[in-house]
């Protein structure tokens, strides 16, 4: 397989907060609201770079993403910035009627996303928030894997005109994909080429993914994965293309079965080319506190539980 | 300026009726609020409507079920043509049920329906309008019922707390939301004293009659910059100008059927001329 190598384990939110300072400094037309974690989200650099395009809205999300709504009216480009939790599930409506519906061009930046926020529990561990975001006409979902890929995809939405959902997390994780990738909405990025079996994964667990694969590898089985880190518009092509090569599938993410990147790839390929497919994936659980490590573990999203997944779909081939 | 109220009455009586759905109450109750906004107040060029409005004053409609009425003054102040006024609320209509963005209808700058959002709507505008260096103000009208909605003091702390001085914002003080008197379903108390003390300029009005509305909206356009939001409370009466809809909250969401539209036109003479 491919060698992935990674010199730094690094978070996420963090390839967020330098992809909005660079994004900034490009376009003064960029403008960031926070609802009182502005260290949690890594926007103080933006804070302290651009106070007059800063906006401190305290703790009330629902205010922040209405100011957000109105201030792309004369040309902002708001970049809200909260816990995954509050950016979603608190502000659903808010986010249906003044943002997704009226077509505006917010971006709602969602840090500690999924089981991995850890010790905090299940109150702040949301795993509903990809499906409520990828309901919504208008909005694109996008879930990053690891430093550099956040940040990339913050300086991409940030030229992309419409309603954004950037999904990212809290752990240091490996940061593996190249500093200088051109991240286009939309598009799957191939990681390794795979006969036996494809794997599409997102978020945090396409690193998992990677380590299946060389789990795979000594048994024998040769996975193709494939990094899905736009979960709407989903890149069809490449779902297609890959699981005609495999002819069976396993998804791999941060998020509930339900709503979720498998759900989306189940969708398209029942109704096109029906396929053995495998989640791994939490089945309709709330978290609980842990390490991230833990409750990885506990959750079924570890490598070895990609792949178990991986096996039980090969197994399913006709 | 009353026979153009007059006959926005006459317009979203008949929009109303003609499908029968909509809210004739509330909408009747701001008739004249809308005409002294779009006609007298409000610094606008209908004809080239942008959607960043930018060199312009803008308004947001947060209780958007008074889009009957809201449609009328559009048209009228030449936003669009009077006989669209027809396709209100039917299908593949740029006027829908509650005002939307999405069927690209000029005049309209976010969809509102669902209570409570447009207060930070208009603050976000009103903030970029500073950024913009745009001297012109942001309007915004909401119900009291609506006030019921946690956003609307979310948005009122913020706007106080960062001086947000170029939104004026006007409550429909009518006392009466679906379920019956605001003060039985949920009391707002002691209205004009919450405002003062989030922070806000507070004004007085009877947006029933006409040169009081007007006044009181240029004696609010100038308290801005003076490093308050501003807030109207307006007293209307929802259903006012037809009797039988006046003093109740029972014609909030309810069409009048032939008979009362006959009798509701007849106090309503054309004005203008109907669409």
């Amino acid at each position: 397989m491919n060698i992935f190598e990674y010199t730094e384990m690094k978070d996420t939110r963090s390839g967020f907060g330098a992809g909005l300072v660079e994004a900034a400094q490009r376009n003064n037309n960029i403008v960031a609201l926070c609802a009182d974690l502005t260290g949690s989200l890594k926007m103080d650099e933006f804070a302290s770079l651009f106070p007059e395009r800063f906006f401190q809205t305290g703790i009330a999300e629902a205010n922040m993403i209405g100011l957000a709504a109105g201030m792309t009216i004369g040309g902002k480009i708001p970049f809200t910035g909260t816990f995954a939790n509050f950016a979603t599930g608190r502000v659903y409506d808010q986010i249906r009627q003044s943002v997704a519906y009226s077509n505006k061009n917010v971006k709602i930046c969602a840090s500690h996303a999924g089981i991995t926020l850890g010790e905090d529990g299940a109150t702040h561990q949301i795993m509903e928030d990809i499906g409520l975001m990828k309901m919504l006409p208008n909005m694109v979902v996008i879930n990053t894997c690891d430093f550099n890929q956040t940040k990339a995809a913050t300086i991409a939405v940030s030229k992309y005109v419409g309603p954004v959902y950037l999904r990212f997390g809290r752990p240091k994780v490996p940061n593996f994909t190249p500093a200088d990738q051109d991240f286009i909405i939309g598009k799957a990025v191939l990681l390794n080429p795979g006969t036996d079996v494809s794997i599409f994964a997102t978020g945090h667990l396409v690193w998992k993914a990677i380590e299946a694969c060389r789990m795979l590898e000594e048994k024998g089985i040769s996975a193709e994965i494939i990094n899905i880190h736009t979960i709407k518009p989903l890149d069809v092509e490449a779902v297609k293309l890959s699981v005609s090569k495999t002819k069976c599938v396993v998804t791999a993410e941060e998020h509930m079965m339900n709503g979720g990147l498998g759900d989306s790839i189940a969708q398209y390929l029942s109704c096109n080319m029906p396929t053995p497919l495998e989640m791994v994936a939490v089945n309709d659980k709330f978290g609980e506190s842990g390490t991230p490590e833990q409750l990885l573990e506990k959750y079924g999203l570890e490598a070895h539980h990609i792949v178990d997944a991986a096996l039980k779909a090969i197994s399913r081939k006709k | 300026m009353e026979r153009t109220a007059i006959q926005v009455r006459r317009d979203l009586l008949r929009m109303i009726h003609a499908v029968q759905s909509g809210h004739p109450g509330g909408s009747l109750g701001c008739a004249d609020f809308f005409t002294a906004l779009y006609f007298e107040v409000l610094i606008h060029n209908p004809k080239r409507f942008t959607m960043n409005g930018e060199g312009q004053d803008v308004f947001f409609l947060s209780n958007g079920h008074l889009s009957a009425a809201w449609y009328s003054v559009l048209a009228r102040s030449g936003y669009f043509d009077v006989s669209e006024l027809a396709t209100f609320r039917k299908l593949n209509t740029r006027l829908q049920g509650h005002p939307t963005t999405a069927e690209g209808l000029p005049g309209i700058r976010i969809a509102s329906g669902s209570l409570g959002q447009g207060l930070s709507v208009g603050i976000g505008a009103a903030l970029t309008k500073k950024m913009n260096n745009d001297s012109h103000t942001v309007f915004t009208l909401h119900g009291d019922g609506e006030l019921q909605e946690g956003q609307i003091w979310e948005a009122a702390i913020y706007a106080a707390a960062n001086k947000v001085d170029n939104i004026i914002a006007t409550i429909d003080y009518n006392g009466q939301q679906i379920d019956g008197p605001v003060n039985d379903v949920c009391s707002l108390g002691d209205l004009k004293a919450k405002w003062n003390a989030f922070g806000w300029k507070v004004l007085e009005a009877n947006g029933n009659k006409m040169q009081d509305i007007i006044d009181t909206l240029l004696l609010a356009k100038s308290h801005t910059g003076k490093q308050k939001p501003i807030v109207i409370l307006m007293k209307t009466e929802m259903g006012c100008g037809v009797n039988f809809m006046m003093g109740t909250h029972k014609w909030h969401g309810s069409a009048p059927n032939d008979d009362q539209l006959a009798i509701a036109l007849q106090q309503l003479p054309l004005t203008l001329g109907d669409y």
